[in-house]
């Protein structure tokens, strides 16, 4: 009997057996050419390469979102300079793994440099001492190079990214921006961090329906890969006219917005972001909105996203909190009620329960 | 394959959220209230809109002798709508695939649904460069197929990802009928001042740098698709249903010259 991994596509023949890495069912596999190549029975190299460089990465938050355009890259950008200046000796570290519209580079305003190579591996581009971001857009020669790939080149990418990238000794948090979709990058990058400790997702999203609809997927997505959703950011809410002060929904809730589809996944609202068009323009122009516009309405919304419970480090954090959701329904289940936390597993001692953290 | 079909308009962007599938559905929307046959394709698998934008949900695709029966907008069966959507059971349902099954998904669409004689197709694509792009400009490329609208929002973020698209065209030799730019400005229903909140003049100055037609700028008004049906009849003379004749008028123009070559 072949032995077949878990997180294996539909028909993978298995990794022992005589088709694979031939099969129909291998095509676009990240595993393909080791399994054909026949020493799928010895360690997974690329996935060790993977953990061993990020072994010193103490929490990865993945921003994602099923629609486009709803505002993931200018959230992580947000998110990583609010993380960064909140603490000077932490080091916060972005990858952008939308392959073909990395969007990075230009919202955190290092649009022409270079990544250099060096005896540890590919050293990112530092937008602060204690910020480094890495995407294509730094590998392309010219903004109107496109990348045209199909998706196990664009694992292939994503894997060196996560492997030969020297993100730094300590890496307090990896933030990661994905492209709109569930599909080859989002797989990919699900499958080689799936070890880590403190993998934990953002979902970014609008308040209609048009957008609604993706990102329900997206959540399906996180359920489908059991990847812990931290929650959900509207961003977009409602528009303030600077001239009469008046707000007005220009992407209206006509189904409740991010709210009623929090409620109806169970899943926490991190909070809602409302537009402001200085945020687009700063974004444009590399700026650092949350210093620059410590004035709008978005700013002080995104702050208190960003300082809310949810975001804490797993060290370094000034609470105790532990860098888990609780408010998980699955976390739920394995809440202790005598000692007021989650634990891993129980074991009955005659009638009483007694809890392992 | 497609063989009734006279003319496939793709509609292209590079970046995600800008409004191709408003665009494409109004489009179609606009040349049926024309008088024509008109087909529209979602290959977005990963995050179908057009079924929701055309208040289509919970319909069903049936199977004839030819192939699959499109979902009909209307009673007199203008406009045929094909969308993965469709065909999922619950609309929380992810489609969580890698390229070669989108691709083979996407190339059953192509030949296996029953258009009848259309006019227009309308193809509406996911953002990127990348497999559904490719696979869709493969099996397009020997068919007439007229070429693709780039749409685009003002700010320079998007824009970066429209010059992407714009070099893929290129590469792949499909024509460029134009650039649209959408959600530029919005009008604030309280006092008629108008923001640009996405910043203004992008999708112009793309046009002039990389010398393409520039097809219209489109302002934002949430009214836009709320009820599926087209701006251009719902809401006559406004700017947003103004701006949609003209570039259903150039598109009609051009497609008309194309034929008579």
């Amino acid at each position: 009997m072949a032995t077949k991994p878990e997180d294996a596509p539909e028909h993978c023949p298995g990794v022992e057996s005589d088709s694979a890495g031939k099969g129909s069912a291998c095509q676009g596999c990240p595993n393909q050419s080791i399994c054909a190549s026949g020493v799928a029975l010895g360690p997974d190299l690329s996935a060790e390469q993977v953990k061993a460089r990020l072994s010193s990465v103490k929490n990865t938050i993945i921003v994602l979102s099923g629609k486009g355009g709803v505002g993931k890259s200018t959230f992580t950008s947000l998110l990583a300079r609010t993380l960064a200046a909140k603490d000077a000796n932490s080091n916060i570290a972005v990858l952008d793994i939308d392959v073909c519209g990395p969007s990075m580079p230009r919202v955190m305003g290092v649009l022409n440099e270079q990544v250099h190579q060096s005896g540890s591996g590919w050293s990112p581009v530092f937008v602060d001492d204690n910020l480094s971001v890495m995407s294509v857009g730094f590998l392309l020669s010219s903004p109107d190079d496109a990348v045209i790939w199909r998706g196990p080149k664009k694992t292939g990418m994503i894997r060196q990214f996560l492997s030969e990238v020297d993100w730094g000794d300590t890496v307090d948090f990896l933030i990661i921006d994905t492209p709109p979709g569930t599909s080859d990058e989002h797989l990919s990058i699900v499958q080689y961090l799936k070890c880590m400790n403190n993998l934990q997702a953002i979902v970014v999203t609008t308040p209609q329906e048009v957008a609604l609809l993706d990102v329900r997927k997206e959540i399906d997505f996180c359920r489908k890969t059991s990847i812990p959703i931290l929650g959900v950011v509207e961003n977009m809410t409602s528009f303030i006219c600077s001239n009469c002060k008046q707000s007005s929904e220009i992407f209206p809730k006509n189904t409740g917005g991010a709210e009623a589809m929090c409620a109806e996944l169970n899943v926490p609202l991190l909070g809602k972001v409302p537009l402001d068009p200085r945020l687009a323009q700063s974004c444009d122009e590399g700026g650092n909105f949350i210093q620059e516009f410590s004035d709008s309405p978005a700013t002080t919304a995104f702050i208190e996203i960003v300082s809310s419970k949810y975001i804490e480090a797993e060290d370094g954090g000034t609470e105790k909190g532990r860098f888990k959701d609780y408010r998980n329904p699955r976390e739920l289940k394995s809440f202790c009620l005598v000692h007021a936390k989650p634990f891993i597993f129980y074991k009955l001692v005659g009638k009483f329960p007694f809890c392992y953290y | 394959m497609l063989d009734g079909v006279k003319h496939i308009i793709l509609v292209l962007s590079g970046k995600g959220g800008v409004g191709k599938s408003t665009v494409s559905t109004q489009l179609a929307l606009a040349l049926k209230d024309k008088g024509f046959k008109v087909g529209l394709l979602d290959v977005d698998l990963c995050g179908p809109s057009v079924p929701h934008l055309l208040n289509l949900e919970d319909q069903e695709v049936h199977q004839c002798p030819e192939g699959w029966v499109p979902v009909y907008t209307d009673q007199d069966q203008r406009l045929a709508v094909m969308s993965i959507g469709f065909l999922l059971k619950s609309k929380n349902d992810s489609i969580i695939w890698r390229g070669p099954k989108k691709t083979g998904m996407i190339k059953q669409f192509l030949t296996d649904v029953y258009w009848q004689d259309i006019d227009y197709l309308i193809i509406d694509t996911p953002p990127g460069t990348s497999d559904e792009h490719i696979t869709v400009m493969e099996n397009v490329r020997q068919l007439p197929c007229d070429g693709a609208i780039l749409v685009t929002t003002p700010q320079a973020v998007a824009i970066e990802d429209v010059r992407k698209e714009l070099t893929f065209c290129r590469k792949t030799s499909i024509p460029i009928l134009g650039i649209v730019e959408n959600m530029s400005g919005f009008v604030c229903p309280h006092c008629s001042t108008c923001s640009n909140i996405f910043s203004s003049g992008g999708g112009k100055s793309l046009a002039e740098y990389a010398s393409v037609p520039f097809l219209g700028a489109i302002p934002i008004d949430p009214r836009v698709g709320v009820t599926g049906q087209s701006v251009v009849s719902t809401l006559p003379n406004s700017p947003v249903a103004n701006a949609f004749s003209s570039i259903v008028n150039q598109l009609t123009v051009e497609s008309m010259e194309i034929s008579e070559r």
